[in-house]
């Protein structure tokens, strides 16, 4: 069953959707069972992350992270590697975003800081990511056990500095103090009055991610590092046979991952948060997993993926208020379905579906 | 310095309990990875089995119900693992992330509906919980020096369950080493091709060791809710399984050195309790979160080859595909 036996389009569009099709009606079955009408919720989880501005903004926040965090996975599953410590290289992204914002936003507008907190976010991330990518390409130890393991240390080492270190004094709240406006990004809203973005904090970073998709789609499908990266991933052991340097390409790769993951801290902590503050990563690192199984690993799937996410995130918010019998944790269960069908069950209907579009005759002459 | 000792014993006695969730769910990964199904889902099963046991023992008022019910969806998620690894050859990392959010978000969905505690199940009854065992004469010992302190503290007096997973150490190893069944999980994991050459079922062998990964994982569970606290709260769990899948590596996947490793990792915990905040002799304070974090960093350390060397099962975390195509 080589996945030339099928067109294109069932591929790459009718299979991830009969995925997802079975995700959301397991989860209308959890729904069901909770005694509420799935169809009513899926009507309060659409109109309440698309129906009216503010919804908009809050989905496309959301969004914002996913498309970072998808990206980081996406990046390393080229490669044939498996980031899945997003989680912490997100939350040390924080540090290096909260660096540059607490040192300039006294004397620099926004736009100047900007620059030196992706940098400073990208950095944090990458240098997170670098432990666990140097072990598996010098040591082999595996890169998806030891990002996990760096994900709890990521909690504890940044739990350690709020508490003790950064802490704003006097205060009982584990956080830095606020930025001022030289370290806040503006907000969508304000650039924009007319869509009605309302209180979301959807902001300028969401341009940022978008930017990000375009240069990792120029790197990985246009430059001889992204080419490499692909072969590596295919086949590693033909491109250390083509004179491809697997130590490179491994830590470059995750760099490159982790500097991604660590960059959505810039829509979290200079977007909306304008403070350092624990735990603000909340899962988005492990979603990322999602996103870019359902995306494919190619941008433009994952921006679509993440929205999709980021509407699964607003919705279930309104959700649980219109429904208070279910509570917010439905997303998580939804995202689980997903994660489960879309990934892990990813060739469940592929059998049905090549018998399918397998001419009969094709068939009996194979046989014969 | 019969202070010291009494300190230490108690901080011991502590180390004990903590370490034994610890210990079951290393001992359920071990079954799972040795057949050669890399399992990062004993989070998810261990906090499933959490709320199914809190939630049944509230109920029923029996904690052996309880026990059953957390066993019960302990293995339906464990064989929801093995039909996507197994069965569909999916990728077992992608679908241990998944059981791990499926726990996570159906206990908080379904408790909420049921007990409407904000994900808590209420508190157990006396017969909901699993009671303190005292040894015979644990009373009368405590007066003798030293040994009594030993065998009235930290040998008598703990759950069921800790007893239990104890003995779990020497029968994991008696199965796994001395059993026809354990040679051939242990071949699955290595080289499945051989054992399917020999005409033994590959699938059939990894469903078994998935299978007792999850009843495992429902003992660990079950623990939690209703053996070392009373009930289930939100996400109790809180990264022990992941503690576990380290203490698994740690033990480079040998059941007496799981035993050794959990213990040590429970007596980490237990140490940083105890000294949260305080003076440790000649070291000064030491950040809890150092403590926290020592686990993970002792086993990427260990990963990285520089005490011995972690060698995983050949086969771990591969799907056996029978024919080409």
């Amino acid at each position: 069953m080589s996945a030339g036996q099928l067109p294109r389009w069932v591929d790459l569009g009718l299979i991830p959707f009969l995925n997802l099709a079975a995700a959301f009606l397991v989860s209308g079955l959890v729904v069901v069972l909770i005694g509420e009408n799935p169809l009513e919720a899926v009507k309060i989880l659409v109109w309440g992350s698309l129906g009216y501005g503010e919804g908009i903004g809050f989905t496309l926040f959301y969004a914002t992270n996913f498309i970072f965090t998808g990206l980081a996975v996406a990046v390393a599953f080229q490669a044939g590697l498996f980031n899945i410590g997003g989680e912490g290289q997100a939350y040390v992204g924080g540090l290096g975003v909260a660096f540059a914002c607490l040192a300039l936003d006294h004397y620099v507008p926004w736009y100047v800081t900007l620059p030196f907190a992706i940098l400073g976010s990208a950095l944090m991330g990458a240098a997170w990511a670098f432990i666990p990518a140097w072990l598996q390409a010098t040591r082999g130890s595996h890169v998806v056990i030891t990002t996990i393991m760096f994900n709890f240390i990521a909690a504890s080492f940044m739990g350690y500095l709020l508490i003790n270190v950064m802490k704003k004094p006097g205060s009982m709240q584990s956080e830095t103090r606020t930025f001022e406006d030289g370290g806040r990004l503006p907000f969508l809203n304000d650039i924009f009055p007319s869509f009605g973005f309302g209180y979301a904090p959807v902001n300028l970073s969401f341009f940022v991610a978008l930017a990000a998709c375009v240069l990792v789609w120029l790197l990985i499908w246009r430059t001889k590092l992204g080419y490499e990266i692909r072969a590596f991933g295919q086949n590693a052991t033909a491109a250390v046979y083509a004179g491809m340097p697997p130590v490179r390409i491994i830590v470059v790769t995750m760099l490159i991952s982790g500097g991604l993951a660590g960059m959505m801290a810039i829509n979290e902590i200079m977007g909306s948060q304008h403070r350092l503050l624990s735990d603000f990563v909340t899962g988005y690192g492990f979603v990322g997993i999602a996103v870019a199984l359902m995306g494919r690993a190619h941008p433009v799937g994952i921006v679509f993926a993440a929205i999709l996410f980021g509407m699964l995130y607003q919705g279930g918010a309104e959700l649980s208020f219109e429904m208070p019998s279910i509570t917010r944790d439905m997303i998580i269960v939804i995202q689980a379905l997903v994660i489960l069908f879309a990934g892990a069950l990813e060739h469940m209907f592929r059998p049905t579906i090549v018998r399918l579009f397998t001419p009969s005759r094709a068939l009996e002459t194979k046989e014969a | 310095m019969y202070e010291i000792f009494s300190e230490q014993i108690l901080i011991l006695d502590s180390a004990i309990r903590l370490s034994v969730p610890l210990l079951l769910a290393c001992l359920a990964g071990l079954y799972s990875e040795r057949a050669g199904v890399v399992d990062i889902g004993l989070e998810g099963k261990m906090l499933g089995a959490a709320f199914g046991a809190g939630a049944v023992a509230y109920v029923t008022g029996n904690a052996w119900l309880g026990l059953l019910a957390g066993i019960a969806v302990s293995v339906a998620l464990a064989l929801i693992h093995g039909f996507a690894s197994i069965t569909n050859r999916g990728n077992q990392i992608v679908s241990g992330v998944a059981i791990n959010f499926l726990a996570a978000g159906l206990t908080a969905v379904l408790g909420q509906y049921w007990f409407s505690r904000g994900g808590k199940t209420p508190p157990l009854t006396d017969g909901g919980r699993f009671p303190e065992i005292d040894f015979p004469f644990a009373e009368q010992m405590m007066d003798v020096p030293v040994l009594g302190l030993i065998y009235s503290e930290l040998l008598s007096g703990h759950r069921l369950l800790v007893y239990i997973a104890f003995l779990a150490v020497p029968l994991t190893w008696w199965i796994l080493f001395r059993t026809r069944f354990g040679l051939r999980l242990r071949a699955v994991g290595e080289s499945p091709a051989a054992v399917d050459t020999a005409g033994i079922s590959v699938s059939w062998l990894r469903y078994r060791a998935v299978i007792a990964c999850g009843i495992l994982c429902g003992f660990a569970g079950s623990y939690l809710s209703i053996a070392i606290s009373s009930g289930f709260g939100l996400n109790m769990t809180a990264g022990k399984g992941f503690i576990a899948l380290a203490a698994l590596i740690f033990a480079k996947w040998r059941p007496v050195s799981a035993m050794y490793t959990c213990l040590l990792f429970g007596y980490l915990e237990a140490f940083a309790i105890n000294y949260e905040g305080k003076e440790i002799y000649l070291i000064g304070e030491v950040p809890s979160q150092f403590f926290q974090a020592l686990p993970y960093i002792l086993t990427v350390i260990l990963l990285a080859g520089f005490i011995g060397k972690a060698i995983p099962p050949k086969a771990a975390g591969v799907p056996y595909l029978k024919e080409r195509s």
